[in-house]
């Protein structure tokens, strides 16, 4: 047994090996949100379109909703729009959006060639929202549940494999 | 020659060094405010570049939280309650160095706990060496000590 120690070392060096390689394989560029489980953040946006509301705080208490943070000079969010106009069709829970770093008109000109899946748009053109969310980059997908609670966030486009495995077994579950 | 140019090349290096992203509209006009966000400002990470500085860095919303950071001193912040606001929204990513908690203690002091196990490793080590070093040897009976003179006294012999 005691002759056994000298692996010592070597049984130490795999152990850490392997948890570092662990490690190595992670996105770095995926921050884990500090808002998880915390109430959606004092905010309040003016609305984009003229015939749509802004969104604030008051408007993400009472249903499950997703919270969407797009912009338009945004590539990634070109890819997961038809998704969120797909749901829209679908109509079981609201989609709302913030509007990040974003021109106005830039962003009209954007939802009226793919298509306005959102039910409540602020515009958040100098971030003030955006750092109160925590928003490093977009798109950003949050959940919010009927409590006005931050449950999930989601950094990057939303892909349909994305939201059928995590995000709508995640809504069934908050919808109860 | 060679020294003047390399006097130059040392001047050319200078200025990558103390580069930085802050622009003249987001200076403070309190120097020892600005001074204080000066400071503050290189703790933080910029979350897109992430392994800059959000004084170090280009990036937009670098720009933000550096005018984020300034705002929250003008209204009277201490460096603490800025990190702690920071902190809240973005997470201990935020900071650049990974503060003292549970959660890191690993990371904090494994080095010095594995250090720590190396010398207590290598005392026990060496301690258990000493005592084969030090055997008594048995002294030589007088027949080793004769074949030992033969054995001497013919190579001198040879040699001579």
């Amino acid at each position: 047994m005691k002759r056994l120690f000298f692996l010592l070392p070597l049984a130490l060096f795999l152990g850490m090996a392997v948890y570092f390689a662990k490690g190595l394989t992670k996105d770095p560029s995926l921050i884990p949100s500090a808002l998880i489980d915390q109430p959606v953040p004092e905010f309040s946006l003016p609305a984009l379109k003229p015939d749509k509301p802004g969104l604030a705080t008051g408007d993400l208490k009472g249903d499950v909703a997703i919270v969407n943070v797009f912009a338009s000079w945004c590539v990634p969010c070109r890819a997961e729009h038809p998704l969120w106009m797909e749901l829209a069709k679908r109509g079981d829970v609201p989609i709302h959006a913030i509007n990040w770093k974003d021109q106005k008109s830039a962003a009209i000109n954007w939802l009226d060639e793919l298509g306005d899946p959102y039910a409540r748009i602020g515009h958040d053109g100098d971030n003030t929202a955006g750092i109160e969310w925590g928003v490093y980059g977009v798109p950003e997908t949050y959940i919010i549940d009927r409590e006005g609670r931050i449950r999930y966030k989601h950094v990057g486009p939303v892909f349909p494999e994305i939201y059928t495995e995590t995000i709508e077994p995640l809504l069934k579950e908050l919808r109860g | 020659m060679k020294l003047a140019i390399l006097a130059l090349l040392c001047l050319l290096a200078v200025p990558v060094g103390t580069a930085v992203a802050v622009q003249p509209n987001e200076v403070l006009k309190d120097a020892a405010l600005e001074a204080r966000a000066r400071t503050l400002s290189k703790d933080i990470r910029c979350l897109v570049c992430q392994n800059q500085s959000i004084d170090d860095s280009n990036a937009d919303l670098a720009r933000d939280l550096r005018v984020l950071v300034r705002e929250r001193l003008t209204q009277g912040d201490s460096d603490d309650q800025v990190l702690d606001y920071l902190v809240k929204r973005y997470g201990d990513y935020v900071l650049l160095k990974p503060p003292v908690k549970s959660s890191t203690y690993v990371l904090w002091f494994g080095p010095l706990v594995i250090l720590i196990l190396g010398i207590v490793g290598l005392f026990f080590f060496l301690r258990g060496r000493r005592p084969a070093a030090a055997v008594q040897t048995a002294a030589l009976s007088e027949d080793e000590k004769r074949r030992i003179d033969t054995l001497l006294h013919s190579r001198d012999q040879k040699d001579g």
